[in-house]
């Protein structure tokens, strides 16, 4: 009597959990998920290792809410781990988790979750075992395919460049439009010659790695020069500890070179201050004290550009600007008596120099810039008359 | 230990040929020039090598051009003491010899050695220079709460007052350029408030067309900035690429060489 009623208790619980189990599943629930098909595994082409891409074509007609799940195996257990999953129709998932070198071998199986009638997701039906990929390992490549059009451009522009260089070093003549700007530095050096005023140029905030800076300190050597040769005061306050030390040795270089080394003083290019705006403050009040009657603003300068120029502005001081941001552009055109514009800044130091190989380099930037207008126009037209969209060809990742 | 080919590489450039050159250059000043040069178009080239060239020795996160990056800070690093170096000269000269402004000078200097102080007290006390454990701000932080951030929004407010005065310089009608700037100027500045519905406040008949009229404006100053303006910021944003580009192929080249305080044939 006593095991027949603890057969009844074990038999009440079993079917308690018996007729518990089913609620988890959905209604109706197919029978079998085909499974994808054609399943490839290859290295990510064009990058920089650690990525195997996956490719696979998924079964016709598959159930709503249905899922590719990805599975990943590594030597030497070849265990199957879940990897992702991926929506049903997507038929490609790429694995940057990879370690290089690593043979994996990955598997692809169809999957469909259901949710109980508490909201609880589980897996209500797979395929089981997965499609398998033959062994794969992810590696670095030589070559971003996707920038094939811009690696091509670059070339072209480069060889353009040099055959301009070729061209000027063979004896061309080579002429370059006049540059306000640039003929006016003599000009205002002189007047603080003449005034017996110092005068102040500022390279910009940046450091030596923006190549506005670069070519702003070329520019600095060619007023350093023309101040020693009329033996006028000149100051440098930088920002960038950098720049500094390169504005530095370039001053020092022109003042040798014009055979003045008695007139260069260390803190005639100083160091004022890593901040922003307290580099603005301490330059704005330097300009208020001892108005200087030149003032270059050549380089990349952010908020503090209007800053400095109306200062100096209000100092009356001769002004000359350069700056390739068309943010900031619009602050020096209105405050400033010259104003180098985009590409006027880069091509400064060729101007002033006249040496025919840099000159080349600039008749070169031209060429590619025309080239450039004609695509642009025809790309125009192309595309106005609903011909081609040849702006694919431009797009880079 | 893995033989890691880019770091070797970079050593080798920008450390073991630099000092090399030094110590041969002192008898030899082509040598002493030709060293930057070097250096100037292996680092130039460096970068953009790294656009196209996936592999790992060279764009990958321990790759020669992000390590590069990595060199350049610590150079910054060297840079800024040679700054404060200067600095410091700078001033305590101009306080000995009595220089013009030199009393700004000692004003300077004591921000320099309070503030200064302040961080290294915050380093050896381990207390840094955030927050106390205790909650409250180390000397540090309130230095820079209390009274740098507050002189650093001062001068960048100076901007509405300069930004006003330039575009009354810039404005005036003085030739037919300036003449069209300031039209362009004055419809855009009128399209971006609606000053139409706040004139027609009083008039409650004139409502709809102040609206309307103010939705026009609007899309005339969006065309004013897209077209005519986006079309000019083109233009200089080519050129200034092109022309950067360009000086980068002379400064990889060795072509450019201002900016080393190099000229020709040097």
């Amino acid at each position: 009597m006593k095991s027949a009623g603890c057969m009844t208790l074990i038999g009440l619980f079993l079917a308690a959990n018996v007729f518990a189990a089913p609620i988890d599943a959905p209604a109706t629930l197919p029978p079998d998920l085909p499974l994808p098909q054609n399943l490839i595994a290859k290295d990510k082409p064009g990058d920089s290792g650690g990525a195997v891409v996956l490719t696979w074509t998924d079964p016709a007609s598959l159930p709503a809410g249905t899922e590719i799940e990805v599975l990943r195996a590594e030597p030497p257990a070849y265990e199957w781990q879940p990897v992702a999953k991926v929506a049903a129709g997507t038929g490609t998932y790429t694995d940057t988790s990879a370690k290089d070198g690593t043979a994996y071998r990955y598997g692809v199986r169809t999957s469909l979750a259901a949710a109980d009638s508490t909201g609880a997701v589980s897996v209500a039906a797979s395929t089981g075992a997965p499609v398998v990929s033959e062994p794969v390992s992810s590696h670095d490549n030589w070559f971003k395919v996707e920038r094939t059009n811009s690696f091509v451009a670059s070339i072209l522009f480069v060889i353009i460049i040099l055959g301009s260089i070729q061209m000027a070093r063979s004896g061309k003549e080579i002429f370059i439009r006049r540059i306000p700007g640039l003929n006016a530095i003599d000009e205002a050096i002189g007047r603080a010659t003449e005034v017996g005023k110092k005068v102040m140029y500022i390279p910009g905030i940046q450091s030596m790695d923006d190549i506005q800076t670069v070519a702003s300190v070329a520019i600095l050597g060619h007023v350093a020069r023309s101040t020693a040769r009329y033996g006028t005061d000149l100051e440098v306050p930088n920002k960038d500890p950098l720049t500094f030390a390169s504005a530095r040795e370039v001053v020092r270089a022109a003042y040798l070179a014009e055979g003045r080394p008695d007139l260069f003083r260390e803190e005639m290019v100083n160091y004022v201050t890593y901040d922003q705006f307290a580099f603005t403050a301490a330059v704005s009040a330097k300009m208020t004290r001892e108005k200087p009657a030149a003032i270059f603003l050549v380089g990349y300068f952010f908020a503090e550009s209007l800053i400095l120029a109306e200062t100096g502005q209000s100092t009356g001081a001769i002004q000359i600007a350069g700056q390739a941001d068309p943010t900031q552009l619009p602050f020096f055109v209105a405050t400033c008596d010259y104003t180098l514009i985009g590409e006027e800044l880069y091509a400064a130091s060729a101007y002033l120099s006249r040496e025919p190989v840099l000159l080349g380099s600039i008749r070169g930037q031209d060429i590619a810039k025309g080239i450039l207008i004609l695509i642009a126009i025809l790309g125009i037209v192309l595309a106005s008359v609903h011909v081609v969209d040849l702006s694919p060809l431009f797009r880079t990742r | 230990m893995t033989f890691d080919f880019g770091q070797v590489a970079l050593v080798l450039v920008f450390a073991i040929v630099p000092i090399l050159g030094i110590i041969l250059g002192l008898n030899s000043p082509g040598l002493r020039s030709r060293g930057p040069i070097l250096i100037g178009i292996v680092a130039g080239i460096l970068p953009i090598l790294a656009i196209y060239i996936p592999k790992n020795f060279v764009s990958g996160n321990g790759g020669m051009s992000p390590r590069l990056d990595a060199w350049l800070i610590i150079l910054a690093g060297f840079a800024l003491l040679l700054g404060v170096v200067n600095v410091l000269q700078n001033n305590f000269r101009k306080v000995a010899r009595r220089e013009s402004g030199w009393f700004f000078s000692i004003v300077l200097l004591t921000g320099l050695f309070v503030t200064g102080g302040f961080g290294i007290y915050g380093a050896v006390s381990r207390t840094g220079i955030g927050f106390n454990p205790d909650g409250s701000s180390t000397p540090f932080k309130y230095m820079t709460d209390w009274f740098f951030q507050p002189l650093q929004s001062t001068i960048f407010a100076l901007l509405a007052f300069f930004m006003a005065s330039a575009a009354f310089r810039a404005f005036r009608a003085r030739n037919v350029e300036a003449t069209i700037l300031l039209i362009a100027a004055g419809l855009v500045m009128i399209g971006r408030v609606p000053i139409l519905e706040f004139l027609a406040v009083p008039f409650p008949f004139l409502h709809a067309a102040a609206a309307s009229g103010s939705q026009a404006l609007g899309r005339l100053t969006e065309w004013i900035m897209d077209v005519p303006n986006g079309a000019a910021q083109s233009g200089i944003i080519i050129g200034a690429a092109l022309g950067a580009a360009s000086m980068a192929i002379r400064v990889i080249l060795g072509i450019e060489r201002g900016y080393l305080g190099l000229g020709k044939g040097e």
